[in-house]
């Protein structure tokens, strides 16, 4: 086998990231590093050029696609409860349900990848932000295969089109579903609900008649601010 | 003389064979599949969506039902992810406990696997041999957390509590009344969890032969598996293969020795590869998991029963506190009331985890934004593409081998459509 029997994980990643520097960073790309993880955010318009050299690549070789998936950013960082201001004026019981969300901003939309190299035991994530207004990005049905049913599923719960895409239908949702139900816009209660109706004989769509409600409202506070000194 | 020509015809959902509410279109060439068309999505429920909503610790009783036959290993991945983001790490026992629970999971999965696999191509004798010793392993599942099958048993920082030092026992009842037979079976059930471990363990090689003399040589076991849905290594890569479906077409990846995690570092287990990427080698490379699996529990009892010590962590932001100390300490009950109504927020960031669940990579990818809850969660199922193949696998075979590649696969729905 390779190297990658003696050497530790973190000495790899730090040769793909070096790597990945020399080979895509006159293409626009960045490296976010976190956690043990390296993210490569690459614009969308190369992304199978990039898609292609990290998988055929000597230094890279990503045989796999493990995961895709779209993410919708437009709520990020929304809280639905005040909490720095609390200990001074105290907490209000009411919960913030609505929260103003981000709809139009240009990083609404995002696809994310992740690749495994089974020959070099190498973990990478790839981002690819897409554009609000018309979500479409290229397809990587042609470099992994797996991709195929994972951009459809991308499609059907968040709208993101898939250009080249070979049979881009929903998957997940109900025929004849309406929306994209992961997207933050999209109640969790959805839209409409189905009952049988005895007098129609059949089963019936209506707006659902579920009232939305927050169980535990969703707070955000400054990380780690219970722990140890350094990072305060 | 009638014109012959294709036609399509609809398997599922509700069919016995299709585990669960898979909807197949097929079209037919005669008796050939000439494409299969897989319609998923019949037991969506959004569980990454509910998870959004849901401060992390409360999330952890959907994991247990994506995977409704491995449930443990899918805790194992949410948890992992989590910790991850916190930067902590559970307490050694309670990595052992880890890893002998996923193992346990393990062997009731593949015990699942090959029961129903058997049943679909004609052996009936297998599924009730196999059920039999799930019960056991199940027992042993309500011994810890109280639930047979939807553990939540595997929580943030470690496991909920300890082993029990009593295994329950059988109780005369309406149908069970002869003393002798309830002694018989108790027998194995007078000590502890681990006693009754060990006993398993000691038993369980040689009913794994009982299972390989009905099957292995089987003449009509041979004829419906080897052979069918052949996949080369290059391909099954390609395809997005994990787990036994990528092992059984000869690469040897296994997430727990590549890239350890748990206790897996620290035991001594083999991982089988098939050659010929066929149903026939991906039974005996699950079969072989078993027996794996089995050397792995024995292990993990020896570890546990001579290192005693915490299983969870001490920090109670994020672990919730005695319950002694709840009733008697303020700060306990400050600690336990915050933790279980708002919970606790993690660092911005994002992670993905993984682990070698016995349908292959189970992962877990939690964007983070700073609060209670995941900002988005998305679950990496193994069944998700090993389906997605079946178009190509089912291509110029016959109907009946449909329904061996289904069990071929270990298909569950509660994964795939998450």
């Amino acid at each position: 086998m390779n190297d990658s029997a003696t050497t530790t994980s973190d000495e790899r990643l730090a040769e793909l990231v070096e790597a990945l520097i020399i080979a895509f960073g006159p293409k626009g790309c960045r490296i976010e590093q976190g956690l043990g993880e390296a993210t490569l955010v690459v614009p969308r318009e190369h992304l199978v050029d990039v898609a292609t050299e990290l998988r055929d690549g000597e230094a890279f070789g990503f045989e796999q696609l493990i995961d895709l998936c779209g993410v919708d950013y437009s709520a990020y960082g929304q809280a639905e409860w005040e909490t720095s201001r609390a200990s001074s004026t105290g907490f209000g019981r009411g919960v913030e349900r609505d929260a103003e969300l981000d709809l139009t901003g240009s990083e609404r939309f995002a696809v994310v990848y992740h690749l495994l190299s089974v020959g070099r035991n190498l973990r990478l994530r790839l981002r690819a932000h897409v554009d609000t207004e018309q979500p479409m990005i290229d397809s990587v049905v042609s470099v992994w295969p797996v991709a195929d049913w994972f951009e459809r599923e991308a499609f059907d719960l968040f709208g993101i089109l898939f250009d080249g895409h070979p049979d881009l239908r929903r998957i997940l949702t109900d025929y004849g579903f309406v929306g994209h139900p992961f997207r933050k816009d999209f109640p969790l209660s959805g839209h409409v609900e189905m009952r049988y109706d005895p007098e129609l004989a059949r089963v019936v769509y209506e707006p659902v008649k579920i009232e939305p409600r927050t169980l535990v409202p969703r707070v955000i506070r400054k990380a780690g601010r219970h722990q140890n000194v350094e990072s305060n | 003389m009638p014109e012959i020509r294709n036609y399509t015809l609809n398997f599922g959902p509700q069919h016995p064979s299709a585990h669960g509410v898979l909807r197949l279109v097929l079209e037919m060439d005669g008796e050939v599949i000439e494409r299969s068309d897989p319609h998923i999505g019949l037991l969506h429920r959004g569980t990454e969506k509910l998870a959004e909503t849901k401060p992390y610790n409360q999330s952890i009783p959907y994991m247990d039902r994506l995977d409704y036959v491995s449930m443990m290993q899918n805790e194992h991945a949410y948890v992992r992810a989590v910790e991850k983001l916190l930067g902590i790490e559970a307490p050694i026992r309670a990595q052992y406990i880890r890893t002998m629970f996923d193992e346990i999971t393990r062997i009731l999965n593949h015990m699942m696997w090959l029961g129903t696999h058997a049943l679909d191509i004609g052996a009936m004798t297998v599924f009730l041999y196999c059920f039999r010793e799930r019960e056991d392993l199940m027992d042993c599942y309500e011994a810890v957390s109280g639930a047979r099958m939807h553990a939540a048993y595997y929580r943030v920082g470690g496991v909920y509590r300890d082993l029990p030092d009593e295994m329950p026992r059988f109780k005369p009842s309406n149908l069970q009344r002869d003393k002798a037979e309830l002694d018989r079976l108790n027998e194995n059930r007078q000590g502890s969890l681990l006693d009754f471990l060990e006993d398993f363990t000691n038993r369980f090689p040689g009913l794994v032969d009982e299972y390989e003399t009905l099957l292995t040589d089987n003449r009509i076991w041979k004829q419906r598996t080897v052979g069918i849905g052949v996949v080369s290594p290059e391909r099954a890569k390609a395809l997005g293969f994990s787990g036994p479906m990528l092992r059984g077409s000869g690469v040897a990846w296994d997430l727990r020795k590549k890239q350890p995690y748990a206790a897996y570092d620290k035991v001594d287990f083999d991982i089988p590869v098939g050659q010929n990427g066929d149903c026939y080698d991906r039974y005996l490379v699950r079969i072989e998991e078993i027996r794996q699996s089995n050397r792995i529990i024995r292990q993990c009892v020896d570890w546990l029963r001579d290192n005693p010590g915490p299983v969870i962590i001490e920090d109670h932001k994020i672990a919730p506190p005695k319950r002694a100390a709840m009733k008697s300490d303020m700060e306990g009950l400050i600690h336990h009331f915050k933790l279980f109504s708002e919970g606790y927020c993690t660092p911005p960031g994002e992670v993905y985890s993984a682990v070698e669940a016995s349908k292959g990579e189970f992962g877990v990818y939690i964007i983070s934004d700073g609060a209670n809850k995941p900002y988005r969660l998305k679950l990496r199922a193994p069944g998700f593409p090993h389906l997605m193949a079946m178009d190509e696998m089912a291509k110029g075979h016959m109907l009946a081998d449909v329904v061996a590649l289904i069990g071929t696969m270990d298909i569950v729905f509660g994964e795939i459509d998450r």
